[in-house]
């Protein structure tokens, strides 16, 4: 007769927990990372596993050191480590992989508060502050090991100079045999992650498919030519940027219609910074753009409710 | 409270550094602390320029009318950064160039002015020569720090002298291999380090919270005659953290 429990609400509760979606998030990261691995050799292992060791154990010392919560089980510091990782050349010094993960974990996410209260991608700003510091690190590419070839300027580099001779061909682009970062150059896997996230209904579509779609038409507008378009859709880490960072539930707007500003805020900034900007790339300066931005759209987007005065 | 000569002088140090707990004079603060050189000379004009004109305000408060004191102060202090200024530019160019305009920026710098404001106009001659002492040498303090972690992890140098460790070179001296983070010598790492610094001052450094507590206990209350209760119930914390306290005061009674 003890079938009657009392509680207060809620009721019904989901299974899906921060770890659990961490845990998606890193399924979904599985494909690009094997092809990167295969694509530029053992060395992209070991920037992987640099990276998300150093993340782990940075959030795990400091929550450690402040007498927080421990949090490293919520496998969210892994996650930033590996799309961090991805986001690196190869060969990249190791050293400077672990500054950069150490950064993103203490920096962008535990001095802010911890999961939840960073207002900006850790991975994104990770990136950006190993651009900064070692310019060579993650500008340019490392050519894949499988292929030979003499030149190691990525596609966008090459498309700065106004040209399209030296690039892959677009089926080559899809597969990743191009010059690049660990995790941006298989377009292919980066769709398959794609794939699984929307079916886990981890993330929107909505949010990628603007970004790209923007840049694919202001790219078509501005170049009135269709290949170099189709070549900035799969060049860089656009499509990365797109699903695993533009997608990050923190710092990004939370209602539907903000998604759709903040993705195509993130396409109008990539665009202008790759055709009149001085860097070749600007998927991460965007994000990162738009994630300060982010608290604005959200609280212009906010949902009036019924009868709720202005 | 009560100060003695002394506490005057270390108070600046930590417990009411200028830079890192009042957060005054953030601006040579971040431009003058990419290396240990631009650093020292910064805090060391600063905290002569302090010192002089802490004094003379401090003798001539009661002459200065109210209403237009601080245009009065900036006077003074232009005066003296005037004399830096050119005893510098005559015995020091090398650095008078490299300093550039925070030498005369040291004008507007709000620690001395703040000081002015706060301390001297209130205090005598002594003390507040005191007081600019232990703000200068707080901010020379706080600038020396500060400079010395991004001038050591920024560029592999301190005071332009190598460190092996972090600049490596091969045998023809050429750089081989550098263990540095440029981005610390540039703005970005300034707000970074100068942040870093104020959260860990603020944690290990007096809580400016707490005091605010302690004074609500009963010896700090204004009705605390006619309450006639031993310690305010919200209070039983802070009570047993001065239990000698109200155990005195029970056997007066």
């Amino acid at each position: 007769m003890n079938k009657l429990v009392v509680s207060s609400s809620p009721h019904i509760r989901t299974d899906s927990t921060t770890r659990r979606i961490m845990l998606d998030v890193l399924i979904a990261l599985l494909p690009t990372a094997v092809a990167g691995t295969v694509i530029f050799g053992i060395k992209a292992l070991w920037v992987m596993l640099v990276c998300v060791g150093f993340s782990v154990l940075s959030e795990f010392l400091f929550n450690l050191i402040t007498k927080h919560t421990q949090t490293v089980g919520d496998l969210s510091a892994a996650v930033t480590g590996l799309i961090l990782a991805l986001n690196l050349r190869a060969d990249a010094p190791l050293w400077q992989c672990a500054v950069g993960a150490v950064f993103a974990i203490i920096v962008v996410k535990c001095l802010f508060g911890g999961l939840g209260c960073n207002f900006a991608n850790p991975a994104v700003t990770g990136r950006i502050f190993i651009m900064i510091c070692f310019a060579t690190t993650v500008g340019g590419g490392m050519m894949p090991t499988v292929v030979d070839l003499a030149s190691s300027a990525t596609p966008l580099e090459i498309m700065k100079g106004d040209t399209v001779n030296g690039l892959p061909s677009l089926p080559d682009m899809m597969l990743g045999l191009r010059g690049g970062a660990i995790g941006e150059v298989c377009a292919i896997a980066i769709l398959l992650g794609f794939a699984y996230l929307v079916y886990r209904g981890v993330i929107h579509f909505e949010t990628p498919l603007i970004f790209i779609g923007t840049v694919f038409v202001l790219s078509l507008i501005i170049s009135s030519d269709l290949t170099l378009s189709l070549y900035h859709v799969f060049s860089g880490g656009l499509l990365f940027g797109a699903v695993f960072m533009a997608t990050d539930y923190v710092t990004t707007p939370i209602t539907r219609s903000g998604k759709m500003i903040f993705a195509f805020g993130c396409g109008l900034i990539t665009v202008l910074i790759r055709f009149f900007g001085t860097y070749p790339e600007g998927v991460s300066f965007s994000i990162l753009l738009m994630n300060i931005l982010s608290p604005y759209i959200e609280k212009w987007t906010a949902k009036k409710p019924l009868g709720g005065k202005k | 409270m009560k100060n003695n000569k002394l506490s005057i002088v270390l108070r600046g140090l930590i417990a009411e550094n200028p830079v890192l707990v009042l957060v005054l004079g953030t601006c040579p603060t971040l431009a003058q602390t990419g290396n240990v050189i631009a650093a020292l000379s910064m805090g060391i004009a600063a905290t002569i320029v302090l010192v002089c004109s802490n004094m003379v305000i401090s003798a001539l408060r009661n002459i200065i009318p109210d209403t237009v004191r601080i245009p009065c102060y900036i006077v003074v202090i232009a005066g003296f950064v005037t004399v830096v200024q050119l005893v510098m530019q005559a015995y020091l160019p090398d650095l008078y160039e490299m300093m550039g305009v925070y030498l005369a920026l040291i004008v507007v710098n709000c620690i001395i002015l703040g000081r002015a404001e706060m301390f001297a106009r209130k205090n005598n001659v002594v003390d507040s020569a005191l007081d600019g002492l232990g703000m200068g040498l707080g901010f020379l303090l706080a600038l020396l720090v500060m400079a010395t972690i991004r001038e050591v992890l920024g560029a592999g140098t301190f005071a332009g002298i190598e460190i092996p460790f972090l600049i490596v070179r091969d045998a023809a001296g050429v750089v081989k291999n550098s263990f540095t983070l440029p981005i610390l010598t540039q703005a970005p790492g300034g707000f970074l380090v100068f942040g870093i610094m104020i959260a860990v001052i603020n944690k290990i450094g007096p809580k400016k919270g707490e005091e605010k507590r302690k004074n609500f206990s009963c010896e700090g209350c204004p009705s605390a005659t006619v309450c006639g209760r031993v310690a305010c119930p919200e209070n039983t914390e802070l009570v047993t953290e001065s239990d000698d306290r109200r155990d005195g005061g029970k056997e007066e009674a």
